[in-house]
């Protein structure tokens, strides 16, 4: 074994003097570093290279993945998959090629010539041109100083609102408010006398004010806030009067406005015939010209009604006065309060007269309005409002009553005409209760008895004042639909028609006789019976004897085997299993395979169907128009592929579905990195290019 | 003499507006219109039936080579003009509409091997056994004029087939290797091989066009990738593949057409087994061309016929074959999805629908509708044996015939006899290998 010479023996060898100390620096620093490894052979190096290359471009490709699965299972593609793009064209240039061909489009070619308006290119008239250039220096100057100071002194009065809204003084808002109120009035009554039409617009305003009032809920102490005031009420007065002037409020809200710019005799006789007639009539006038005349039915409806209360409430005074008994001698729990609240209200509204008297004289009332005609007009639409709730929660009218009397012929008539209609456990003792039947839909026909009950009502109790209510609740039971179904039971009465029925049936008769004349011999029934026995008994399992005469015994002509051995070769068949047509009479059913059928049927559950009940349940479901309707018909067949004829359809691009196609150019990237040529392929590309280029 | 008619009160039938939903004069209960399922299935049968009466696919046949045709060629813009080039060297442009030839170029001596259009459809390039490629102007030249080529480049060594990039100026041929060309030049800018053989044809990937396959005669397919100026990955089949087609929807599938009667469908991603091996051919395939939809393909067969696979289905759903007809070298599924063409040795190209019993021309909308219901319907009734038996038959010249029958017996024989050698040894010693695997070779990295 030599020894190796190794480098720190040189080194050791040196002294240490200055002149080789940067050798020996550097000697060191040589000996820290490591050899360079081989290199790879050529082959292995592509190889790696390809490797590379090639999980990069996968990794490239994969993102197709998404869009294929896509595409493959798509219910429908199609193709070009690439959209038309939407080119803009100005308007000029499409209908550069048009002209004017029906007499209707010359005419108006003419007059937009006559106008000097422009036809063709470009669309704008000549003075809207002019307009377009005219604008010179001074004139953008001046607009935009105008438009400075405008907005300078929109700004000044913003800030002066702001100020304003934040003074908490109750005092001078209600004096501003007051103010306000006041300039309107004045303002009306100027418009009034320079241009009524204008001021009737504005009536109609109020008066939309007031509709969208009455239909919402403010100001009718049902908030929160009211609730608990109410509780209040009784000890406090603050709270009282808060709730008074909440009411005061809605009552000036819902008010209805009087004033019309006829003659003052018919506002007269109007406001006569408005003191008579209750709201439901107000309702009607209001809504013959309303804005909405879907409400018109319902209050045709009201109307009616309202003829059919007239005669028992010509004198409004005398009905109030019986209810106003009426609820008194009930006496109930919450009578007490609501006549708190009656007085209440009927304090305020006297206050509100004398108030709103003042705001009527300015809008031109008629004095006629005298505040207690006014204050009965009130308890009237109160009472209306006020009477069914009573009328459900307190008890019918005592028995002895003649209210009580008219329903029971009523319902015995009811009974007759349907008599499913009353099959209830307990009966229904008022037109309240059939109401609510009818409300449970199974009450559909009542309109027959209902005028006589009507009468009665008419006439024994012409004050009764409950009866209103009632019948309104009564006419909600009319229904159309039933009118309609209702058969009339007299419609057979007619002479012509039956003597028509009895001409059918001889015909019919003699059909009947001809047919059992053809078919006398056959008797279908008995034939198939047998039919069926037979079936029966040709399936059934069979008996089998395997007795041999003569086997261990003698045999011969009239001997028979012993009973001993029959018994012991005989094998009695099974019992199969019970047929599928035991309870079915009028079937047979063969439980044989039929081998015609089966060359049509499918043996093996085809591929993409991993269960037999899948492939029955898609050949099942009919997808033909004569089981779907059109648009399912169509959804149903819709094909998987489909091509516009004369369309070239181009590879899919990343463009089309929304990827982001490659920015550099495939030539470009080639051309950037050529390290692939190897040396001997240089070497044939020099040899060639000289041939080539003398081409 | 009273005459009855037929008087109907429009008001039953007739929407007093637009916008009203429209009566349906039907009731749909399905109980009074029952027996669904053999009615649908009578309408089935009939649809198949009728298909098979109305496949009628042959169309025309363009006439006027002088020698087998060897290629074919779509204009990327104009769904009438095709291109062919044919064994003597003559290249011809077809107009289909009027099925006549619209110019003749006597392109190169000996046979056109390749033609490409340029994907703006302004010229197109040929090449041929006498080493050179041509680059031609689309548009014939004017009155007095001589037929040239725009550029002729001559090569070292015969190209065998010849790309165009589908969107830039560039193509690429083969040979000995994958030339990348850019068409301002003369030299290739880029040259790929792997190992030494011919490479037979090269074909860009339409969606990622910077990908490449190309087969060579030593059984292998070959991907690159021109970016990167280098391949990717190689797979050697049992036989030689003749050409191979990318999918135009599918980015990583393509289909190689091969000489072992197969075709082989494959992931690039991974070459180890192929996605689907279409069989039915029996004879070597020779070309084959992807539906612009990507859904089927059409290939090209020494054994005289053309055959449309489903891309997804082993087996093919149709076969095109005349009397005449003789090896089947180039076909091309027109870029509207409706044609196919061919050309074949005898001189002819021959145009065909791509379904058979398709009627041309306009549909009006209830036709179009009775057209979607009885495919709907054929469809839903095909695994029926009925059906299924009218559906798949077909009439094949008796050569075919005899020679599936033949191979069918061969391949049970083969069957059998792998099925008594795992019988009569070690268990586990002789593997059963799927179809897909049983022709791949191996894959090279």
């Amino acid at each position: 074994t030599r020894e190796k010479l190794v480098l720190s023996d040189l080194l050791q060898s040196v002294k240490a003097s200055s002149s080789l100390a940067t050798i020996k620096k550097q000697l060191t620093r040589v000996k820290s570093k490591k050899t360079v490894q081989l290199p790879l052979n050529k082959e292995e190096v592509a190889q790696i290279h390809r490797e590379v290359a090639f999980n990069k471009t996968s990794k490239a490709l994969s993102k197709w993945d998404p869009i294929v699965l896509k595409n493959r299972t798509a219910k429908q593609l199609v193709f070009p998959l690439e959209k038309e793009q939407a080119t803009f064209a100005p308007l000029e240039h499409v209908l550069g090629g048009w002209k004017a061909r029906t007499p209707l489009e010359q005419e108006i070619l003419n007059v937009l010539h006559k106008n000097k308006q422009p036809v063709t290119d470009p669309l704008l008239t000549p003075a809207e041109k002019a307009s377009l250039k005219a604008m010179s220096l001074e004139e953008a100057k001046m607009r935009r100083a105008e438009l400075q100071r405008a907005r300078a002194l929109q700004s000044y009065y913003e800030a002066k609102a702001r100020r304003e809204k934040k003074i908490k003084s109750k005092k001078y808002h209600k004096v501003i408010r007051k103010g306000k109120a006041k300039k309107a009035l004045t303002n009306f009554e100027n418009l009034r006398q320079a241009n009524p039409s204008a001021a009737l617009e504005e009536l109609e305003k109020v008066e939309r004010a007031r509709m969208m009032e009455r239909m919402s809920l403010k100001h009718q102490n049902s908030g929160k806030w009211a609730k608990s005031k109410a509780i209040m009420a009784k000890y406090d007065p603050e709270a009282r009067q808060a709730m008074q002037e909440q009411l005061a409020k809605n009552k000036e809200l819902t008010q209805k406005l009087q004033v019309s710019l006829e003659s003052e005799e018919e506002e007269g006789r109007m406001e006569e015939e408005e003191l008579l007639v209750p709201d439901a009539v107000n309702a009607i006038q209001m809504k013959a010209n309303g804005p909405n005349p879907w409400m018109l039915q319902s209050v045709t409806l009201a109307a009616s009604e309202a003829d059919e209360q007239q005669d028992p409430e010509q004198l409004p005074s005398e009905p109030t006065a019986g209810e106003d008994s009426e609820s008194d001698g009930e006496g109930s729990a919450g009578a007490t309060e609501e006549t708190e609240l009656r007085e209440l209200e009927e304090r305020r509204s006297l206050r509100k007269r004398s108030e709103l008297g003042h705001a009527a004289g300015a809008r031109n009332h008629p004095e006629a309005q005298d505040t207690s005609s006014q204050e009965v007009l009130l308890e009237v639409r109160r009472l209306a409002q006020k009477l069914p709730k009573e009328a459900r929660s307190s008890q019918p009218p005592k028995g002895s009553s003649t209210g009580a009397a008219p329903p029971a012929p009523e319902k015995e008539q009811a009974a007759e005409e349907e008599p499913l209609l009353l099959q209830r456990p307990e009966r229904a003792r008022t037109l309240e209760e059939l109401d609510e039947l009818s409300g449970e839909g199974c009450c559909p026909n009542l309109e027959l008895p209902r005028p006589v009950s009507q009468g009665l009502h008419a006439g024994k109790s012409p004050k009764n004042q409950p009866a209103a209510p009632k019948k309104k609740g009564k006419a909600q039971m009319i229904d159309l639909h039933n009118l309609l179904t209702t058969r009339s039971p007299s419609g057979k009465s007619l002479a012509v028609p039956t003597t028509m029925e009895e001409e059918e049936d001889e015909g019919e008769r003699e059909q009947k006789q001809t047919i059992k004349e053809a078919f006398a011999g056959d008797d279908v029934m008995a034939d198939f019976l047998r039919e069926k026995r037979e079936a029966e008994e040709a399936n059934k399992p069979k008996d089998v004897d395997l007795t041999l005469p003569g086997w261990g015994e003698w045999g011969g002509v009239g001997l028979q085997p012993s009973a001993k051995k029959r018994r012991r070769f005989f094998i009695k068949a099974p019992e199969g299993p019970p047929r599928r047509d035991q309870k079915l009479p009028n079937v047979i059913l063969s439980e044989k395979r039929n081998i015609h059928v089966a060359a049509h049927q499918v043996h093996v559950l085809p591929y993409p169907f991993s269960h037999h009940h899948q492939f029955e349940q898609t050949i099942q479901t009919p997808i033909g128009s004569t089981w779907n309707t059109q648009r399912a018909f169509q959804k149903l067949t819709t094909p998987k592929v489909v091509t516009k004829p004369g369309h070239i359809i181009k590879p899919i691009k990343a463009e089309d579905v929304g990827y982001r196609s490659a920015s550099r150019s495939d030539l470009s990237v080639v051309q950037r990195n050529p390290k692939q040529l190897s040396k001997r392929h240089r070497k044939q590309l020099k040899k060639n290019s000289p041939e080539a280029l003398e081409q | 003499m009273k005459v009855k008619m037929l008087s109907r009160n429009p008001d039953n039938y007739v929407r007093e507006t637009k916008l009203d939903i429209q009566r349906v004069p039907r009731n749909y209960d399905p109980a009074l219109h029952p027996f669904e399922v053999p009615r649908e299935y009578v309408r089935a049968l009939n649809a198949t039936k009728l298909e098979r009466v109305f496949a009628k696919p042959f169309l025309a046949s363009l006439d006027g080579h002088r020698d087998g045709v060897n290629c074919l060629a779509k204009h990327p813009k104009s769904l009438a003009t095709v291109l062919s080039g044919a064994c003597d060297g003559e290249v011809r442009l077809w107009n289909l509409t009027t099925r006549k030839c619209i110019r003749t170029i006597q392109a190169h001596e000996g046979f056109v091997r390749g033609i490409c259009t340029r994907f703006c459809g302004s010229s197109f390039f040929t090449i041929g056994d006498d080493k050179t490629v041509k680059q031609w102007k689309m548009d014939g030249p004017g009155s007095g004029e001589e037929e040239e080529p725009l550029q002729t480049i001559l090569g070292k060594t015969v190209y065998t087939g010849i790309d165009h990039h589908w969107k830039e100026a560039v193509f690429a041929t083969c040979g000995q290797q994958v030339d990348i060309w850019d068409e301002q030049r003369t030299s290739p800018i880029c040259s790929m091989t792997w190992g030494f053989d011919s490479i037979s044809s090269v074909k860009f990937n339409p969606i990622e066009t910077f990908l490449l396959g190309s087969c060579a005669s030593d059984r292998n397919i070959v991907l690159y990738d021109m970016r990167q100026a280098t391949p990717l990955k190689k797979v050697i089949l049992d036989m030689r593949t003749n050409t191979i087609c990318w999918n135009p929807m599918e980015a990583f599938v393509f289909t190689a057409a091969n000489e072992d009667y197969n075709l082989y469908t494959f992931d690039m991603r991974a070459l180890d087994t192929p996605v689907m091996v279409h069989m039915d051919h029996v004879s070597a395939v020779l070309d084959v061309d992807y539906s612009p939809t990507g859904k089927e393909f059409v290939s090209a067969s020494f054994d005289k016929s053309i055959r449309i696979f489903p891309v997804d289905k082993s087996r093919s759903r149709e076969v095109y074959h005349t009397k005449r007809m003789q090896h089947v070298i180039c076909v091309k599924w027109t870029s509207d999805n409706k044609y196919i063409m061919c050309g074949s040795d005898e001189m002819n190209i021959r145009l065909w629908k791509a379904d058979a019993s398709e009627k041309l021309g306009v549909l009006s909308s209830r036709e179009k509708a009775a057209k979607d219901y009885n495919q709907k319907l054929k469809e839903k009734f095909q695994h029926h044996p009925q059906i299924k038996r009218i559906a798949r038959h077909r009439h094949l010249p008796k050569s075919i015939y005899s020679q599936i029958l033949e191979q069918r017996v061969m391949k049970e024989a083969r069957r059998r006899k792998e099925v008594n050698r795992r019988k009569h040894s070690k268990p586990g010693s002789v593997p059963i290998v799927p179809e897909k695997k049983k022709h791949i070779v191996a894959v090279v990295k």
